[in-house]
């Protein structure tokens, strides 16, 4: 018997324009790893919380056919009965820990469910352990990195031992270390426990691998249910935003495109195809050690647009937080910068922007710094779109058409994009800024939207720097990547000599091909291969 | 300021008897009003919190409190008329009439905010100190709904709390006028709104609307901290309340001042010390 059965299934939002969901019909057995994959919007999160009976009994609307979760039909069971069977955990991993110490979170769900004092007590040390936060247990919740908070709401999630998880983009507000691990912890509880996985994801190339089974929305409607391999093969005629770089990068080369780095690599070995010997390794690139600062333009020499000079950022009883940076920016450039949660990018952002005031070092600007942080929404306190912008702002990031929507109705894209207007300010009452700086922009992005505001960085014809945990992304829009660590910048240099030397910070191209010739983007690694095999390979 | 967990004996006692000792420490100082047995009992706040790891919070408490004293003391001066040793003649106030500063009325405010000072102190720690899901599992039963609202509110205020600063800064970010308060209240409450929807929904798919058996509380055996917790809690209610009856520690401020300072009110206020400090003296078993 399946565990989730969902026959016809439509649902609308209360005052939704359009249904969410349309007549989708799917099952979904037990042990089984599924993808959720699509372009925001498509549906993949109301799908998510249809199966946990938050739809509709916590959001109300309309709802057609349905679900059938262990036998129990969600109409007539709710949120609280089906938790039970299903564990849900969300995005935002602040909002899903609800006690002062996991330990409390932890035995949460299993309390509600009236388990006996030992059960649940054995119930928190085994998630514990498997989760490896047994370190964390008594700690208050309110000190817990992102990655922690997340990992303890995962525990939250699946101390009750519920047979099927639901997980709508846990990885989307972690950086790529602790995104891997995320990952990792779910496929050896998927393969250890025999839980069920549907996880909604939209860095695929991310969690394909570990995959079993792939569905794919489109504008609420069910578009493809098959397996990974399957998958990649019709998504590349039928939905190219949704294929991974990898998948992309075999499939311009006529291979069959196949989930996962290892499985790249296989491909392209039984094909004879590799980069040629004397292609340059990424290393031999423009790397700069720290210190090397000042070889970029200084103001007054050659006009830099934005200057940091050995700048420390030293917290009062606490750690120090950036560590004699040095960074200087010409006009118009295109900088990544990159690094673990905790490096000091958004405090480097800060200091750029003139939001902090360095403890030592100064920061020269030339020109005004606009500065969009990570949550756009905090940006937009009006009634309507046009109120928060001017005109011609509006009409810069592609929004003038959307004047009288509420800032709070437009998609997340949207709402970037009207922040980002709201930044470069009025140009006929401002002076354009010179500098423009985001933080994490694309967290919760699909690919297209990643896509469109790379066009509209690239067009904006100002210096700007993107801290960003996106090797993708930073491939796509930068022409120079700065990673720091505990403060300090430990590599400064061009794109591809920066992204292709590593594993964490590397783009999958990259990664496939082994750094080799700076390539980066799966376009850059067909012109790669096809120059060192010397053929012509049919795309 | 927030409930840490440290290796400290007040820590390693169970919530229950924290509460009861934090209770009888409170109880002294409502029903004693000598100013040196308060004054005793802000000295044993003060070593407890500083022998629990938790000085520095404490000590952020006492600056924030100190100006509650002084206010209390120069209102009571100020509108008391009782009191027959007149320190000071202020006339015809508008307003308020013949003004006289009394002795007494001074001294009595002064109490008063001393003992408003002690509670508060008895508060922070109390917060820094007792672990708030420990006595969500212990009032869970009386009501669970009302305990989980209680350890979700303490829970959103560092999160809200984040919020706000991140809202600030992206109005600082803005180029020309700031938005006006109308607009930024609207903002932080639709924000506020999000959040508690989340939790809202994130309760529910823990299982929190599902019908539930009553809850089962974890034996735990009682530690040699337990118990010491609680023989000084029984300890600091005895003495304060057979000091309170017996008349071991009198003090009346009107209409004369009297506040003997004897050997009788001196062994009330060593003996509230001692109790209270003398948990402390243990720390075996206090790290987790």
């Amino acid at each position: 018997m399946s565990l989730v059965e969902i026959a016809s299934l439509g649902y609308t939002y209360p005052g939704g324009a359009a249904p969410a969901l349309a007549d989708v019909t799917l099952s979904i057995d037990p042990g089984e790893f599924v993808v959720l994959a699509g372009l925001s919007g498509s549906g993949k999160s109301t799908l998510l919380r249809a199966i946990s009976g938050l739809v509709p009994h916590f959001h109300g609307g309309s709802f057609a056919g349905n679900v059938l979760v262990a036998g129990r039909d969600s109409r007539e069971h709710g949120p609280g009965e089906l938790a039970v069977v299903v564990g849900s955990l969300f995005q935002d991993p602040e909002t899903q820990v609800v006690l002062g110490t996991p330990r409390a979170e932890l035995a949460f769900a299993a309390e509600n469910r009236g388990w006996p004092a030992a059960a649940v007590a054995r119930a928190v040390e085994e998630t514990a352990l498997a989760l490896a936060i047994e370190g964390l247990l008594d700690r208050p919740v309110a000190e817990l990195s992102g990655g922690e908070l997340q990992r303890v709401a995962l525990g939250a999630t699946l101390s009750a031992r519920p047979a099927l998880v639901c997980l709508d983009e846990p990885t989307s507000q972690l950086d790529p270390v602790a995104g891997d691990e995320l990952i990792g912890l779910l496929r050896r509880l998927n393969e250890d426990g025999d839980t069920a996985v549907l996880l909604a994801e939209h860095r695929l190339e991310r969690c394909l691998p570990a995959a079993d089974r792939v569905l794919a929305l489109d504008g609420g409607r069910l578009v493809f249910d098959g397996p990974p391999t399957r998958f990649l093969q019709w998504a590349s005629r039928a939905a190219p935003a949704l294929v991974p770089p990898g998948a992309k990068l075999l499939s311009e080369l006529g291979l069959q495109p196949v989930p996962g780095v290892k499985a790249a690599r296989a491909a392209l070995r039984g094909a004879r195809l590799a980069p040629a010997p004397d292609a340059p390794a990424p290393h031999e690139g423009s790397v700069l050690r720290p210190g090397h600062a000042k070889r970029f333009p200084r103001r007054g020499q050659d006009g830099a647009a934005l200057q940091l000079k050995g700048v420390w950022h030293e917290i009062k009883d606490g750690p120090a937080i950036l560590r004699g940076v040095d960074l200087a920016v010409a006009p118009g450039e295109l900088v990544a910068l990159m690094g673990r949660n905790g490096a000091g990018k958004s405090t480097l952002l800060r200091h750029a922007a003139g939001l902090m005031e360095p403890t030592r070092g100064r920061v020269e600007a030339f020109g005004r710094v606009a500065l969009l942080l990570q949550n756009p929404t905090d940006y937009l306190v009006h009634e309507t779109v046009a109120q928060e912008a001017a005109p011609a702002a509006l009409g810069a990031v592609g929004l003038a058409h959307l004047g009288a929507r509420h800032p709070r109705d437009l998609s997340g894209g949207e709402k970037q994009r009207l922040a980002l207007a709201v930044v470069l300010g009025d140009p006929a009452a401002t002076a354009a800024p010179s500098v423009l700086c985001l933080d994490e922009p694309t967290r919760g992005m699909d690919r297209a939207a990643k896509d469109a505001l790379v066009a509209l960085l690239h067009g904006l014809g100002i210096a700007v720097i993107v801290a960003t945990h996106d090797p993708e992304f930073a491939a796509a829009f930068a022409r120079r990547v700065v990673l720091l660590a505990d403060g300090g910048v430990i590599a400064d240099g061009s794109t591809g000599a920066v992204l292709a030397g590593g594993t964490y910070f590397a783009t999958e191209t990259a990664r496939i091909l082994g750094g080799a010739g700076g390539a980066l983007l799966p376009a850059e690694g067909v012109a790669l291969l096809r120059s060192a095999s010397g053929l012509e390979v049919s795309a | 300021m927030i409930y840490r967990r440290r290796a400290s004996p007040l820590h390693a006692a169970r919530a229950a008897v924290a509460i009861a000792w934090c209770a009888a420490l409170g109880t002294a100082a409502l029903i004693e009003s000598n100013p040196v047995v308060l004054g005793a009992l802000a000295l044993a706040v003060i070593g407890a919190a500083t022998l629990a790891g938790v000085g520095q919070e404490l000590r952020r408490s006492l600056r924030w409190s100190l100006p509650l004293l002084l206010s209390i003391a120069l209102i009571e001066a100020l509108v008391s008329r009782d009191g027959v040793t007149v320190i000071w003649r202020l006339g015809d106030l508008p307003m308020v009439g013949s003004t006289n500063i009394t002795l007494e009325a001074t001294v009595y405010g002064a109490v008063l905010g001393l003992r408003a000072v002690v509670l508060v102190l008895i508060g922070t720690l109390y917060s820094v100190a007792v672990d708030p899901d420990e006595v969500l599992r212990l009032f869970r039963r009386l009501s669970f709904s009302s305990a989980l609202s209680a350890t979700i509110a303490t829970r959103m205020v560092p999160v809200l709390v984040r919020d706000s600063r991140r809202l600030a800064e992206a109005q600082r970010c803005r180029p020309g006028p700031p938005p006006g308060r109308a607009q930024l209240l609207r903002a932080t409450t639709a924000g506020v709104l999000d959040r508690a929807l989340d939790i809202a929904a994130t309760l529910e798919v823990r299982g929190y609307g599902a019908p539930r058996g009553r809850p089962q509380s974890h034996r735990v055996p009682w530690s040699r901290h337990d118990l010491t917790f609680l023989g000084s809690a029984i300890a600091l209610l005895g003495v304060s309340v057979a000091g309170r009856v017996a008349g071991w520690a009198p003090f009346t401020a009107f209409p004369l001042l009297r506040a003997p300072a004897g050997a009788r009110t001196s062994t009330v206020a060593a003996v509230l010390l001692l109790a209270a400090l003398a948990p402390f003296l243990s720390r075996r078993g206090v790290a987790r």
